[in-house]
């Protein structure tokens, strides 16, 4: 059974032919890309033309996210940004703290169980003059149920009065930094750092797997990836337990899942060895659409948490140096046992410091065990600068930056987390580009929201919430964004033998869009809208999804 | 309310010796139930013989004690341990290599049922100078020592006099306040980490007596002295704990019952340079033991210290 779509355009990105008008494709995956004329050669096919007036481009790849923000959209929706739930439901932003409070008491009028928790997420105070959020403006919301809100960082929780009692934190006596307390020696309800927000977390309606996945979690996912053109996502820090693998392996596994999961194991918790042995058990059970065998390692912090290692000068308003989330001796023995078992491992830094250390752990570990074809990839590698760059080219690893970070809190890092000089170079694409580093682009999804569209704007741009462009010097162009959220990213993942371009023998993930992103302005690339996704040949209408 | 769980913390970058000193610990126990909670169980050799079973994340060990692995949630295994029928009489957190234990410290003020009773932090006479400079994990080591209420200085068997001098002369300047003591193999003798209760009610002091016995040893090289101490006159009983914890005094541990200035029996603890005074339980004796490495115990300074006019001479 082979299907020929004709379309208005496919961008194939493949330098030989880099536009068609036509794909055949057979069980699932693409026979050939061209002109009708040059496909009829295959045989009998049947002439599909419902793209006919839409641009196909590769399936879209998106090499950093979390599969659980399909989970988090459960919670009441409290950014400052409008965003696109699973059902295509566009949630407005809430421009003060006010609305946020409304809208929790919207929603809070809805529930039926007085004692049941309300749980919101996304809030970023910084957007309302950082102004703090306190537990008595909380309990206008509720004071008989607990409530509580996640930060868009992910990194500090608000909750009311009641969630604290529940928890058993609101008490005098409490010390810790993460607790800032009131005039009455009561905390404010603001909770910074995991070790205070899991506890009360999971009074506010927070469950003990936070970041992990469940099985509605994934369908809505999947959806978010539909209406965003992205057919191969990743989930890159999971811990997958044999329930998990199997949920996975099961869900992703319907005819109608629309994407290629590929989640990676977290170093945490165990020790090298047993990570190693973990990760290669996990490859042995990978499947056409729940990828595993990959590891993903955290080296430090976050740069706006001020836990990020970075290089001297420093941060920029004198914070001390952040923290450390794995021993060096550890980072040896992973990559020394996971260059010796063909094991790729992606690297998550956000200081120079972490590069640092990265890239003189992989020179040791290399010359134990050379090879050639690891494709190690540092995720974030905010703060990486040209030389640190020069010297990932000849240890021939890859990046995959966090570009969406420069619109949300491209600001906060030119004032305060690293000052003006460093914020223009953070996410250096164009850098890493001109270093012939394989270079793939990131929301970090549910941190920013999932749209590689949107994630290639910020790229090309650079522009940060409050309008300026920084770093005009590390922009780079539509076509280089386009191939860093496709080929790029496949790369970084080591599929770009299957995934990423639209030509012969590879798997047949197209995105289905209304417009051509190749000719729109810069500024127009995100508002280029998505009509749906052909995953493996299946084709996934955003509108019925 | 049942009294907290005192919870020791145990840190020290990776190598320092933290897993043997758990181990040794979960040896000599003699009756206390403890429960060590380690970031992961791959670095925690457990000799066979201590263990009777593993149930999820809890391994259950002889004499009542367990083993816990905490992940990356620890405020998680704090209370679910906190949940269970019985708590232990003590608890041990072995932090992880580039963990600071000073936050692992804060966070126990969260849980109501656990009290800090000090922080320990291995370091490695062999290498902590180097590293304590090495680039990327030099103010790490440094910050964890820092957050030290003691110092364990190990290895000691390893290097020459020359560098333990040269290691206890760098300590000294680093950490000023900060008490050390010597180990070897990390075998500390037990009663520097356990509640010194039972020697307590062992010993009555009588007035103005005291009496000095040295504690059963493991190794030459890590003898203790337990001095006892009366203390009959009323004290100003946070002067006399701050003043157990300089580090002039070198000592490891002291507790004791004193009549505080307002008239109420105290309860003085002291973990190297850590001191609390909380009210003392109904029908204790006042008296005071302390607990010092052999050859760092001053009992001329201690018993000055408890001298009636002391604060006024000191
Ligand atoms: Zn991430």
């Amino acid at each position: 059974m082979t299907t020929i779509y004709a379309a208005r355009k496919i961008i194939t990105m493949n330098p030989a032919r880099p536009a068609v008008t036509h794909v055949a494709v057979r069980d699932g995956r693409i026979l050939g890309a061209g002109s009708l004329d040059e496909l009829t050669g295959f045989g009998e096919y049947t002439l599909d033309e419902q793209f006919a007036d839409k641009v196909l481009m590769p399936g879209m790849v998106e090499g950093h996210c979390h599969a659980v923000e399909g989970k988090w959209w459960r919670y009441v929706y409290c950014g400052f940004h409008d965003r696109m739930d699973p059902h295509g439901k566009v949630w407005s932003g809430l421009s003060s703290i006010e609305e946020v409070i409304s809208r929790l008491q919207e929603n809070e009028a809805t529930l039926q169980d007085p004692t049941a928790a309300l749980t919101g997420w996304a809030i970023d105070p910084i957007y309302y003059a950082d102004k703090k959020i306190t537990r008595e403006q909380l309990d206008r919301v509720s004071t008989t149920r607990p409530v509580g809100i996640m930060h868009a960082s992910g990194h500090i929780m608000n909750v009311n009065s009641k969630a604290l009692e529940l928890a058993d934190y609101l008490r005098a006596g409490i010390e810790h930094d993460g607790v800032p307390l009131g005039d009455d020696g009561l905390p404010t309800g603001e909770l910074k750092g995991p070790d205070v927000m899991f506890p009360v977390g999971r009074q506010a309606g927070f469950d003990d797997n936070m970041l992990e996945f469940d099985e509605p979690g994934l369908i809505d996912f999947a959806r978010l990836c539909v209406r965003t053109g992205v057919t191969t996502a990743t989930d890159l820090a999971a811990k997958l337990d044999d329930e998990m693998v199997e949920m996975g392996i099961r869900v992703t596994a319907r005819d109608d899942f629309p994407v290629r999961i590929m989640s990676l194991r977290f170093h945490h918790g165990v020790t090298p060895a047993e990570l190693i042995e973990h990760a290669k058990a996990l490859r042995s059970r990978s499947t056409d659409q729940f990828r595993l065998g990959k590891i993903k390692i955290i080296a430090d912090g976050s740069i706006q948490g001020f836990s990020a290692r970075i290089r001297w000068p420093g941060y920029f308003n004198g914070a001390p140096n952040g923290l450390w989330y794995i021993a060096p001796e550890q980072m040896l023995a992973i990559y020394e046992m996971a260059l010796k078992e063909d094991l790729q491992v992606h690297t998550h830094t956000n200081g120079d410091e972490a590069t640092d250390l990265v890239l003189d752990t992989l020179q040791v570990a290399l010359k134990k065990h050379p090879n050639a074809n690891h494709r190690f990839t540092i995720q974030h590698g905010q703060l990486i600068n040209a030389a640190q760059y020069r010297r990932m080219a000849s240890l021939n690893m890859c990046v995959n930056h966090f570009a969406n970070h420069h619109f949300y809190w491209g600001d906060e890092h030119y004032n305060i987390t690293v000052g003006p000089e460093r914020a223009e170079r953070m996410n250096a694409c164009r850098t890493a580009l001109d270093n012939g580093i394989p270079l793939a682009i990131h929301s970090d999804a549910p941190v920013t929201p999932l749209s590689p569209l949107f994630t290639a704007w910020c790229a090309v741009t650079r522009q940060t919430n409050s309008g300026r462009t920084q770093g005009e010097h590390e922009k780079i162009t539509i076509d280089e964004a386009l191939y860093a959220i496709t080929l790029g990213a496949a790369y970084t993942l080591n599929m770009d033998d299957e995934i990423g371009s639209i030509e012969a023998g590879k798997l047949a993930d197209f995105a289905v869009l209304e417009d051509d992103p190749t000719s729109v302005s810069a500024q127009a690339l995100k508002d280029v809208k998505v009509w749906g996704t052909v995953q493996s040949g299946r084709v996934f209408a955003a509108s019925e999804i | 309310m049942t009294n907290p769980v005192p919870v020791t913390i145990i840190g020290g970058f990776l190598g320092s010796g933290k897993t043997t000193l758990v181990n040794h610990l979960l040896r000599h126990a003699n009756g206390v139930r403890l429960a060590v909670l380690v970031n992961d169980f791959g670095d925690l050799p457990i000799d066979a013989d201590l263990i009777e079973g593993q149930d999820g994340d809890v391994i259950n060990l002889s004499g009542g004690c367990v083993c816990c692995s905490y992940g990356d949630d620890l405020s998680l295994s704090l209370q679910t341990l906190q949940e269970q029928a019985s708590l232990p009489d003590h608890i041990f957190i072995e932090a992880s290599g580039v963990a600071l234990p000073g936050a692992i410290g804060k966070s126990l003020s969260l849980l109501r049922a656990y009290r800090l009773e000090g922080i320990v932090v291995l370091a490695d006479a062999t290498t902590v100078q180097s590293m304590a400079a090495e680039k990327y994990v030099g103010d790490t080591i440094q910050r964890q020592l820092d957050d030290a209420d003691l110092i364990v200085l190990n290895k000691l068997d390893l290097v020459c006099d020359e560098q333990a001098q040269s290691n206890r002369v760098w300590l000294d300047g680093c950490f000023p306040h900060t008490p050390y003591i010597d180990s070897v193999h990390s075998t500390v003798n037990a009663d520097v980490f356990f509640d010194i209760k039972r020697k307590m009610t062992n010993c009555k002091p009588s007035a103005h007596s005291h009496t000095q016995d040295t504690l059963q040893v493991d190794h030459a090289s890590s003898l203790f002295t337990s001095l006892s101490v009366s203390v009959d006159h009323m004290v100003d009983a946070k002067w006399l704990a701050s003043q157990l914890a300089d580090k002039r005094n070198m000592l490891v541990r002291a507790k004791g019952f004193v009549l505080d200035t307002d008239n109420q029996i105290k309860t003085i603890q002291v973990v190297g340079r850590r001191w609390s005074v909380t009210p003392a339980p109904i029908g204790v004796q006042a008296g005071l033991v302390c607990i010092a490495q052999a050859e760092s115990l001053s009992e001329e300074n201690i018993r000055s210290l408890c001298k009636p006019d002391a604060q006024q001479i000191i």
